[in-house]
């Protein structure tokens, strides 16, 4: 039995003082059932998550109450992937035919605010500073760049490309194209990362409905389906975020494990995906994440990201929608946001940020803290 | 004379002559780790023993923090007083790569590769009058 992705619906992405989480989790929860033509009272589970905007479950305080289970998922950045796992495999076990998947957040402004005793970690390690997530990242790219010959153009032509496809993109928070000078040049943050190369913390929110795969005609004509889903945490010796110290014997992160479990489930490669949307928490994520996920070698993407390979309209689409670095991250909506974007480019819906020729294979993965990955594939 | 106090007991041996990191290495594959733990992340074996890591290696990777972090960020530091500072993994030989705040904030200075030590200098001022001492990275 396959599963179906058969109503997608999303709040915009951003910042909505008008709007709590919550609501913006329940905009996004009506938009889906409309678009599936099924009402809430049909629905017969829900998986959800949200990391500061109350507790998911909530959601039924604002679509009605019907008894449905609701379980809340918190798992960090890939509380979108484990809500979809959850959801595929309450289908798939033949145990309900049809049920909703959603994430919501609502962030203050301003770097993650992380606790140490929450991740078992000293006290000491932040207030000596060190319990950034900011810093991994630019210490992982650093040594990147200085292993695989990335420059610092190239760094800022991610950026640039976010913007540009966040200005086709409606629901995007970063409207307006920055150019490279302007990102290169603009404050620093964590050497060699700028303001422009990093994402913030925002709001939104995302829902999905899904279904078996054998009823899904009911709902669409074009049903989305979920041929991958994969989460993986870290094994021993993977350089990961907050960590006082790591092996010297490196071995491949849970980015490479969820991905190569997720090609296997769904019986593709690589090679045969049309659009991807990788974790871009900011620009050295999106260059490294294209290895890690086998898009391509170390350092071959120096001359990708300077050709064009990564825009919409390029040899491999990235972030089509602007990413995380033009939506922002609303963590319990953020992985979400990929699989709503990969859904509307294989339906053709996408507008202006659409890929061109009919893509058929599109796929999804994000990363976080303490060390996890999630990754989906989906087939028109 | 104020009294000097580490900023978190059984994080490197102190006070002694020559300070030292201090680390766990299980006692069924080897493996070290910082800070001492009670248990090996790699194999999960409980019986571990600890040992001092080794004072010198090269820089790994690094970064420098630009902006003041907000709490659990924590020193004498005003959003007017405050410098910035690097922060880098330094591989010692036989050990584990720690992580630590660099001595050096210049970009210029710093280098994948380049020879550091580890020091242990005061870090803040507690309201008691206490030096609360923290481990540093130093180039050699
Ligand atoms: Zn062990």
């Amino acid at each position: 039995m396959d599963v179906a992705i058969v109503g997608i619906g999303i709040h915009p992405f951003g910042r909505t003082p008008a709007r709590t989480g919550l609501q913006q989790g329940a905009y996004a929860a009506r938009l889906a059932l409309q678009d599936a033509g099924v009402e809430w009272r049909d629905m017969q589970f829900a998986f959800g998550g949200s990391a500061s905007a109350g507790s998911a479950d909530a959601l039924v305080n604002e679509l009605g109450l019907t008894g449905i289970p609701f379980i809340n998922v918190a798992n960090g950045c890939a509380t979108g992937g484990s809500s979809l796992i959850s959801a595929y495999n309450a289908i798939k076990s033949g145990q309900y035919d049809v049920g909703m998947v959603a994430g919501f957040d609502k962030h203050d402004r301003g770097a993650f605010n992380a606790d140490p005793k929450e991740l078992g970690i000293g006290q000491w390690y932040g207030e000596v500073g060190m319990m950034m997530t900011t810093q991994f990242f630019a210490m992982k790219i650093q040594k990147y760049m200085h292993d695989h010959a990335i420059s610092h153009d190239t760094l800022a032509k991610v950026s640039e490309k976010a913007f540009i496809n966040g200005s086709k993109n409606p629901n995007a928070w970063r409207t307006k194209p920055i150019s490279v000078h302007e990102i290169i040049n603009s404050t620093m943050v964590n050497n060699p990362l700028t303001k422009f190369m990093f994402c913030s913390p925002a709001e939104g929110g995302v829902a999905l409905i899904l279904c078996r795969a054998d009823q899904a005609k009911r709902y669409t004509d074009v049903p989305i389906y979920l041929k991958g889903a994969t989460m993986k945490s870290r094994r021993f010796g993977s350089f990961e975020v907050f960590a006082p110290s790591q092996a010297l014997q490196q071995v491949d992160g849970p980015t490479v494990d969820a991905s190569k479990a997720a090609f296997e489930m769904a019986d593709v490669g690589p090679k045969d995906m049309d659009i991807m949307q990788l974790q871009d928490t900011e620009v050295g994520a999106e260059i490294m994440h294209m290895a890690e996920n086998g898009f391509c070698e170390d350092g071959e993407q120096e001359s990708l990201i300077q050709q064009g390979a990564t825009h919409i309209r390029g040899s491999m689409p990235i972030n089509t929608d602007g990413g995380c670095l033009a939506n922002g991250e609303p963590i319990g909506a953020s992985g979400l946001r990929q699989v709503y974007e990969n859904v509307l480019q294989l339906r053709g819906q996408a507008g202006g940020h659409q890929v061109p020729d009919n893509p058929k294979l599109a796929y999804t993965h994000v990363y976080g803290a303490p060390g996890i990955s999630a990754v989906t594939i989906l087939q028109r | 004379m104020s009294n000097q106090i580490p900023i978190a007991e059984g994080l490197f041996s102190w006070p002694a002559a020559k300070p030292a990191l201090l680390a766990s290495r299980c006692k069924r594959c080897g493996i070290a780790a910082f800070p001492v733990a009670s248990s090996c992340m790699a194999c999960s074996w409980q019986d571990v023993e600890i040992e001092e890591l080794p004072t010198r290696g090269t820089l790994w990777t690094w970064t420098v923090q630009q902006f003041m972090p907000k709490s659990p960020y924590k020193s004498d530091e005003t959003q007017e007083t405050f410098i910035p500072y690097g922060v880098g993994y330094l591989e010692l030989p036989g050990g584990v790569r720690v992580e630590g705040r660099l001595t050096e904030n210049d970009p210029q200075k710093l280098q994948i590769g380049m020879e550091m030590e580890v020091v242990f200098e005061p870090y803040r001022i507690e309201s008691n009058g206490d030096e609360v001492i923290s481990f540093f990275f130093r180039p050699v």
